[in-house]
Parts: structure tokens; sequence; C-alpha cells
């Protein structure tokens, strides 16, 4: 089976600082990846990479993403290929109601595929069990695009608009901070529910807590712009008792330029 | 500057001097239109120098000169191509002058005719009200409008009345030359009557004959006195969607009686220079109005909004919000003057104007300007000029969505803001169509 996120060599700045100094990275079908590392360590650049924001420029590297390479792709493009970033920072799009702009997401990736978009009665099965799994008030449909929504609310928000595009890898950008314990119960809960042979995540986060709810098949640590660490789920659980100090000084002598 | 203001005017009296002679009409309107022309005479067009014109200039109405329009003939056809096709109760006006075989007027509970046939027949209702609210006596467009009052629409709305159809009034313009219309139309609402006017303005151009692009200048100068008896409930619409060439001048009064609760919304889409003055007079005690509009301009469009409302009486409302988009060259205006009567007390007004640049050659001018003169009022204003929110841009991108879609979207979200706020009815349900197809459409 071949991988769904191929990344070689990735280099990237922003304002001509470099942060991603060579990532490599496979991520095949159905696989869960954590991403973790200390603050400043390009953990969420390479999540804006991935998702094409245009502030970061990509100076060295390729990345495939199902075969095509990602870096030539809009990020509407990456979107319709099946990429879903969910956002640290949910955006708030006042005037435009979300169940709209749900529908509006899942049938511009159903026009790209040349298949017939859906009406808004075909919507209303799949939102309400993903809102049931999100323990999210059908009110929030109604309601404008993050607008005046709580910071969980945003968090459950993203991980509906997951749900909803059904996308061949998700990656969670620190989906993790500032929700409650319950909170984050629920928001893995929407995740785990979305786990399969076709779907693959990228979990970006600061803290190990995140993975004991989505258990991750591989733990990856970034330190200073490269993946200084890899293991299984276990490394995580390492990483929360001994914090980053130990990777960081395992990293440097081994002396990348 | 008074010698070169006569000369500017010259072309205005001789159009005069035939109009009174062509322009039959009894006593008292021939006597209006004699005032009114004499106080244009001598106040001239305004300048930059006046305050309530200082980000607006009229070089382009008085570097030209017009004609009093000629008749035209406007086909039911082409009729059908520009009308809302939910408004079907309409009175139509083409080149200023009452179009019997285009309208189709069906209102029981409401008068709807030509105000040429008010006149003629002196309608007591008329005579009552006619340039009795709008007055000519401090402002040279009203004034120049009063001159030359011969027609437009006349609707009186019997106590009590609910009339369920919109009465939709069309002015259409269309002409070889450059034109002056004068459009005046009189609505006169009684006692706890419901009722909703939509004043539209459109140019036929393109009409495809002898290689002509389009047709001449048009410049409409149009007054709107609406009376607003007791408990009623009205809406008013004004529509602007004439040509890139089109100058248009319009004042809306409005006179609130007690209990009135009014809504004027503007949509300024169309024309070069367009001045759209809203000028509710919160004359009675608990009246409550609503000030909504959204003005969209792009290359060299010039839309001006001056807001005037007059808090007169205790206990009233006024919420003012328009919404601007500006693309391109183009420049707007919001002045938005908020008087308080020194009886007015428990005046609660609001004003908020909010702008969208989507060019940096785009321009907005927004002025707040409150007069209070009672003491126990709250008043409050506000204003916010933004770009199109990349943020969101790239929001919505990242889910899917082309990034023309994404923005056509943000901007139908913001111009919908002013569509939200009117009431659910044929109006909306034209509008929600139209309106997006009057957004910029680029990049």
């Amino acid at each position: 089976m071949s991988a769904i996120l191929e990344i070689k060599n990735l280099h990237a700045s922003v304002d001509g600082h470099e942060i991603l100094k060579g990532i490599n990275l496979t991520v095949n079908p159905g696989e869960v990846h954590g991403i973790m590392g200390p603050n400043g360590s390009g953990k969420s650049t390479l999540a804006q990479v991935l998702a094409r924001r245009e502030a970061f420029v990509v100076t060295q590297g390729e990345v495939l993403f199902n075969g095509k390479n990602l870096l030539e792709l809009k990020p509407e493009e990456a979107a319709a290929e099946g990429l879903f970033m969910a956002f640290q920072y949910p955006v708030e799009v006042p005037g435009i109601n979300n169940a709209y702009f749900i529908r509006s997401a899942v049938n511009a990736v159903r026009k790209y595929h040349g298949e017939e978009e859906m009406d808004a009665m075909d919507f209303l099965p799949a939102f309400k069990q993903s809102m049931k799994i999100l323990d999210m008030d059908e009110r929030f449909l109604n309601r404008a695009v993050n607008e005046s929504f709580s910071g969980g609310e945003k968090k459950r928000n993203e991980i509906l608009q997951l749900m909803m595009i059904r996308p061949k890898l998700a990656i969670l950008d620190e989906t993790d901070s500032g929700l409650d314990i319950d909170a984050l119960r629920v928001v893995s809960d929407g995740v785990n529910s979305m786990r399969g042979p076709d779907r693959s995540f990228l979990v970006v986060t600061h803290y190990q807590r995140l993975l004991n709810y989505i258990v991750p098949d591989f733990v990856h640590v970034l330190v200073d712009g490269r993946i200084v660490k890899s293991g299984g789920k276990e490394l995580a659980l390492e990483l929360e008792d001994r914090g980053y100090g130990w990777v960081e000084t395992e990293a440097a002598p081994a002396g990348r330029v | 500057m008074a010698i070169a203001t006569r000369q500017e005017l010259q072309n205005y009296l001789e159009l005069f001097e035939g109009f009174e002679k062509r322009a039959t009409a009894p006593e008292f309107v021939r006597k209006l239109r004699q005032d009114a022309f004499a106080r244009f005479w001598e106040l001239g067009f305004p300048t930059l120098k006046d305050e309530d014109w200082r980000f607006t200039s009229v070089a382009p109405i008085t570097a030209q000169t017009f004609d009093l329009p000629q008749g035209a003939s406007v086909s039911q056809s082409e009729i059908e191509a520009i009308v809302a096709p939910e408004l079907s109760n309409r009175i139509v006006f083409v080149n200023g002058r009452f179009a019997p075989e285009l309208s189709v007027i069906a209102s029981a509970g409401a008068k709807v005719l030509s105000l040429a046939e008010a006149i003629g027949t002196a309608n007591p209702v008329l005579q009552k009200h006619l340039a009795k609210h709008e007055r000519f006596e401090s402002d040279a467009f009203t004034a120049l409008n009063t001159a030359f009052i011969e027609d437009g629409a006349f609707v009186h709305v019997k106590r009590g009345a609910v009339i369920e159809q919109p009465i939709y009034i069309l002015y259409v313009s269309t002409g070889e030359k450059p034109q002056m219309v004068n459009p005046r139309n009189l609505i006169v609402a009684d006692e706890q009557s419901q009722a909703v006017f939509v004043e539209d303005y459109v140019t036929l151009s393109n009409r495809g004959r002898t290689g002509l692009e389009s047709g001449a200048t048009v410049f409409s100068n149009v007054v709107t006195e609406l009376v607003a008896g007791s408990d009623s409930i009205l809406s008013h619409y004004m529509i602007e969607r004439e040509d890139a060439k089109a100058l248009n001048v319009s004042t809306l009064n409005v006179q609130l009686a007690r209990g009135a609760n009014v809504d004027s919304h503007s949509l300024l889409v169309g024309g070069a220079l367009v001045r759209n003055n809203v000028h509710p007079v919160l004359a009675g005690e608990g009246s409550d109005c609503l000030i909504n509009g959204l003005f969209v301009g792009n290359e060299r469009q010039h839309l001006d909004n001056y807001m005037k409302v007059e808090h007169a009486s205790p206990h009233c409302n006024s919420r003012q919000f328009y919404n601007g988009i500006l693309d391109g060259h183009s420049r707007g205006v919001f002045h938005g003057r908020i008087i308080v009567h020194k009886d007015a007390q428990k005046t609660d007004a609001k004003q908020t104007n909010r702008n969208l640049l989507l060019s940096d050659n785009a321009q907005i001018d927004t002025k707040p300007q409150l007069e209070i003169y009672a003491d126990d009022v709250k008043c409050t204003h506000g204003a916010t000029i933004g770009q199109m929110d990349e943020e969101a841009l790239f929001y919505m991108r990242s889910r899917g969505i082309e990034e023309a879609e994404a923005r056509r979207l943000l901007l139908f979200a913001f111009a919908g803001e002013c569509l939200d706020r009117m009431k659910p009815g044929p109006v909306l349900d034209w509008l929600r169509l139209a309106v997006p197809t009057w957004l910029p459409a680029k990049r």
C-alpha cells in the first residue's frame, strides 16, 4: 500500500527565518502519528505548510500527498484531494451560516471529484449523528461560523467539519489547547469515530494528554525544525515524565548542521 | 463666485421658462414652482465649502447641460426584463412621466396614481402635504426638484388599511441626449395602516440602435415625502441601479407621527455620482425608525449617504446601519447626523457604519455628527473600515472552497447584514437573489 503522505527533507521559512530544517516523515493509510515537541520547535509550522498557508515559504524538499506534489496545490485543491487541518485557532466567519459553510465545503470537494452536489436535506442525518458524538447542540448549525463560540465549541466545530468532510488525512493542530478534560474526551471520541484503514491522522500537540485519548501508532519529537526521535506511543509517556530536555540534548551531539 | 453660479444656472432658467409655459397646473403648484425656482437661483449648487457637501463635488452635474426629458416608448418586454417579478403591483415612469400602459395598479385600501393626475384634480391630501415636509428653502436640489414638480407617484393609504402587496415605483430612463428628470413622490399613510413601498431607479441602456453603446447621461433629482400616520407600520426601499454614467440625487423625507414605525432601506449599486439623503423626523412620541443601507461602489463611482435623523419628541428610537463595499477607484461617504431636539427626552439613537475596502484605491469618508439639545438621551455611534478578512479566506479555502467563491461568500455575508435587517416578504425574496448579482465579482 502506498503512503498517503511522504515528506522528504522539507525546509520552510517564514519572513526569512528558517523554521523547518529538513523534515522526513512517511504516513501510511490508517496510521495515526503524534507530532510532539517543545514550543517553537516547528510543529505548527509543519501543519500550516501542509495545509498550504502562503505565509510559509518552502525552500527545499518535497511533499507527496496521495501521490501528488502537495507543494503545487492551492489550499482548496489540497483540501479537495483529501487533506484537512483542524485549526489551532479556528476563524470566525461572521454572516456565514455554519451549516451552509460545511455543506459548501463538502460540495466543493464533491464537485472537484465530479460528483453530484448534495442538497441540504441529504446532510441532516450525518449532521445529527456527528453532533451527537460531539455533544453539540444543533443550534450551532444555524449560527455564523465560529462566531461567539467558546474555545471548546470552536474545537468541536473543527471536528464536526472533519466528520462531515471525511478527509484522507486529518492534521490536528494543537486541538487540545484550551480544552478541559471533558471537552478533550468528547473531541477525541469524534476523532476516534473517524479512524479507519483509509484515513490517517497527524496529531500535533505539546502535551501527551491528548494521546491518551487518540492513541497514536507512532510518535515523533520535533526539535528546532527536525524530527530528532521517533517511536511508538510509549515515547509520548516518556516525554510526559521526563520533559523535552533529554531529547534536545540527545539530539544535539548528532551534530547535524 | 456668485456670477459663476448664475452662469451655471442660466441653462436651468431657460429650462424653467420653457417648462412653465408647457406644464399647466393649478395656481398652488405654479406658485410653489416659482418660489422654489427663485430659491434655487439664490442658493445655487452646493460646493465643497458647504459642510454638508464636504466630501462630494457636484461638478459632474454642473459641468453638463441637461435638457428636460423627451417622451420615449419602452416596451412591456423591456420592463419585464428589469422588474422584480415578485413585485406585481407596480407604477412605472419612463423619463419621469407616468406610463399607464406599463403599470399594474391593484391595491385595495390605497389610492395609487400619478402625481400629475393628483395635481390635476387638486387632490386635497396632496394639497395638504405636497412640499410641506421636505422644505426647499435650505436645499438647492430640493428647490430644483420642487421647481420642476410635474409627475411622480402619489400614494394615499387609508386608515387601518393593510396593503399586502408592496407598492413598487419604478423609474426607467432612456435617451440619447443628457437629460434631467425630477421625480416627485408623495406617500401619505394614514393612522394604523401598513404598507411597503419600493422606489427603483434603472437606466435602459444598450437598446441596440444606431450602434450606440448606451444612452446619454441621466441626472435624476428625486424628492420623496413619506408621511407616516400614527401607529402606521411602513417600509420604504430605495434602489439605485442606474448605469455607470447616471447622476442621482435623492432625498427621502419621512415624517413619523405618534407611534409610527418606519423602516428605510437604501441599496446603492449603480450611478456615477449618487447622493442619498435620508431625513426622518421623529415628530410623534414613541415613534421608531430603522435607517438601513448598503452601498456598493466600483470603478470611479461616488456614493454619498447623508443621514439627517431628527428626534423631535420623547421616547423615540432610531437605528442607523449602513454597510459600504468599495472596489476600484470608487469613493463612499457616510455622513450620519443625529439631531436631538430639546424636548426629545428618552431618545435612543444608534448609528453604525461598516465599510469594506476591496482595493487600495477605494476610499471612504465616514463622519458622525451628533447635535444633542436634550439631557436624558442615549446616542451611540461607531464606524469601521476594513479589508477582506484574509484569515477567513484561508480558512474557507482550506475546506475546499475555491478562492473566488470564498471571496464571493464573504462579500455576500457582509452585504447580507443589510438584508438581515429587512422584514420577510417579496421584496426581501427578490433582493436575496438580486443583491449577489450586484456585488463586484472579480479576482
